[in-house]
């Protein structure tokens, strides 16, 4: 089970804000995570707490294929990222390094900023313990569940691989 | 039921004789690509994981591209973590500072995607193959590696959205133009998950030059792929660049698309988008009289030599606005090459460009052209996201070569057939 604070942003935050192309000269998670939702709020990275919840509107993650903004938002600390819907890259780039993603338009529009939130992953149920509204977000397919459970792409990939099914 | 084109493709490519819209599936890919920003997190990733070899080096391609030749240190180290990974895995289409160019202008140059390819990039305009006809879509990092490992990726099968279109361009209206009113049309995610397919006796006229900033775009609609069918002026442009053999598939008559749009090329004049979402489009003459600080003629989207002899053709014998910056980008070592043969580059240069060697450079606002609070840039780009040219507070706004070089001399957004 998953608990934090929310951080609320708007429909279509793109990859440029998530992390800004004057930081992608390093692929260093820890580096980029400083920098982490700048140039859309400012004190993101100084105001956020480990395990905090960030919920969007509809297009999360549009732009850029660049996996350095999942990669940043999830070494900064965020434990899942809500949204109304993803931009498909934004989407696959999460599920292949492991950051939890939920679609779901109905908490994505009511769950307020500073709201805390409890999330289930195994069920896909999202609660605001702030208002008691419960929601529910679309499940997984058991495939990207599998590659989920098993901690990303390439750990998914090396355990078939050593299994001698590649 | 009938398949998309797309369908098409990916069934053939995952062994299977039909998929639908939603399936879950593995496809063998004809092509794996990174650049020089996506590839570095790809080789550690590859490495982190314990893999020891790639799945064919002759289906990867490594292009050094983004912040080429390297604007800093860190940009340095980049490469050289791609390039190393390059020759201790003897990838076969390796390009580096002097031999490469923008990707997706060079790729297709080199003869490297045919039709019918299923092609996958951790570079989100690697949509821009789907002129040829070919199944090419964006990917990250990850999905990079685990292509070279295994020579395949997972996709989720694409619904699909028919883009009819009618008539023919005239004038100064372009590729460009198209996909801009289609993005307005639209919206940045009216395409999401789809694909967006290309048809109607309006696509005879597109040049290729045309289909491929068409192609590149589609991604700012945030479609899954944009593929045009195979004619030709397809076979044209294909031959003496691929000499392997390939397949053009068709949509089966009863394919199922979700939405249909009619496009007539005929009506189209030239069109903006204003700051800050592909989306925000008005046509030229709506917003002419806004002043720029910068032009750039240029990138994966317009950087191809019809795009440069378009932009020279207004910029010959005229002279670049006092106060305004322009910079013309060729796309490739070959487009420069084209440039300088033909008298282009002796244009820009008598109008008072700066004519740069190829980089993907000031699109992303890594380098050659990053701009500082309160500016405004005129562009033929693909972005005009916040910040995306450099600071927070700088603007910019896309178009056409046409619109972009009329705009240079003006010094403020022009319609060319005002000038």
């Amino acid at each position: 089970m998953l608990k934090g604070k929310v951080f609320k942003y708007p429909d279509n935050v793109d990859t440029d804000v998530i992390i800004p192309a004057r930081y992608l000269n390093s692929p260093s998670a820890e580096e980029l995570a400083q920098h982490c939702m700048e140039d859309i709020d400012k004190d993101f990275v100084k105001n956020m707490k480990h395990g905090d919840i960030m919920v969007a509107g509809w297009n999360f993650g549009c732009g850029s294929s660049r996996e350095h903004a999942p990669m940043a938002i999830q070494t900064c600390g965020i434990s899942c990222v809500i949204a109304a819907s993803f931009a498909r890259i934004f989407y696959r780039n999460s599920i292949n390094i492991g950051l939890p993603i939920l679609e779901c338009p109905e908490a994505a529009q009511k769950i307020a900023a500073g709201d805390t939130v409890s999330v289930d992953l195994d069920t896909g149920v999202i609660r605001d313990d702030t208002t008691g509204e419960q929601f529910q977000a679309t499940a997984f397919p058991p495939f990207i569940k599998n590659i989920i459970d098993q901690g990303g792409l390439l750990p998914y990939l090396k355990a078939q691989q050593d299994a001698g099914e590649v | 039921m009938g398949m998309t084109m797309t369908q098409k493709i990916l069934a053939a490519h995952a062994g299977l004789p039909s998929v639908k819209a939603g399936d879950l599936i593995e496809a063998n890919l004809d092509l794996v690509l990174g650049n020089d920003v996506t590839t570095p997190v790809a080789v550690n990733v590859f490495r982190g994981a314990g893999f020891h070899r790639v799945f064919d080096r002759e289906k990867i391609a490594i292009v050094l591209d983004h912040y080429t030749p390297c604007k800093d240190i860190k940009s340095a180290q980049l490469c050289k973590t791609a390039r190393e990974f390059a020759h201790e895995y003897g990838i076969t289409h390796f390009y580096d500072v002097g031999q490469a160019g923008i990707e997706h202008a060079l790729l297709p140059e080199k003869g490297l995607v045919a039709p019918g390819d299923v092609v996958v990039g951790a570079d989100s305009h690697t949509c821009t193959y789907g002129a040829q006809g070919a199944f090419s879509t964006g990917i990250g990092s990850t999905d990079m590696a685990a292509g070279m490992v295994s020579g395949k990726n997972w996709f989720k099968v694409p619904a699909a959205i028919r883009v009819e279109l009618t008539g023919s361009l005239h004038g100064w209206v372009s590729g460009k133009d198209v996909i801009l009113h289609l993005i307005g049309l639209i919206g940045v995610d009216g395409a999401l998950y789809k694909s967006i397919e290309f048809t109607g006796p309006g696509v005879a006229s597109l040049t290729m030059d045309d289909r491929f900033t068409i192609s590149n775009m589609a991604i700012e609609a945030g479609g899954k792929n944009g593929i045009f069918p195979v004619d030709d002026r397809t076979r044209e442009y294909l031959q003496g660049r691929v000499d392997r053999p390939w397949t053009a598939y068709e949509a089966d008559p009863d394919a199922e698309y979700e939405r249909t749009v009619t496009i007539d090329l005929d009506s189209l004049v030239s069109t903006v988008s204003l700051p800050h979402l592909p989306s925000n489009t008005r046509t030229a003459r709506e917003v002419a009289g806004m002043k720029v600080d910068q032009a750039v003629i240029g990138s994966c989207t317009n950087g191809r030599i019809s795009d440069l002899r378009v932009a020279a053709s207004i910029l010959k014998g005229r002279q670049v606005a006092e106060g305004v910056r322009c910079i013309v980008i060729p796309a490739t070592q070959a487009i420069y090459l084209q440039c300088v043969k033909e008298g282009l580059a002796e244009i820009f240069v008598n109008a008072g460009c700066a004519f740069s060697t190829p980089t993907c450079g000031p699109c992303l606002g890594g380098h050659m052209g990053c701009m500082c609070e309160g500016e405004r840039a005129i562009s033929t780009t693909n972005r005009n996201f916040v910040g995306r040219m450099g600071h927070v507070q700088s603007e910019v706004v896309l178009a056409s070569p046409a619109v972009a070089a009329a705009t240079a001399v003006k010094g403020v957004i022009t319609d060319p057939e005002d000038l």
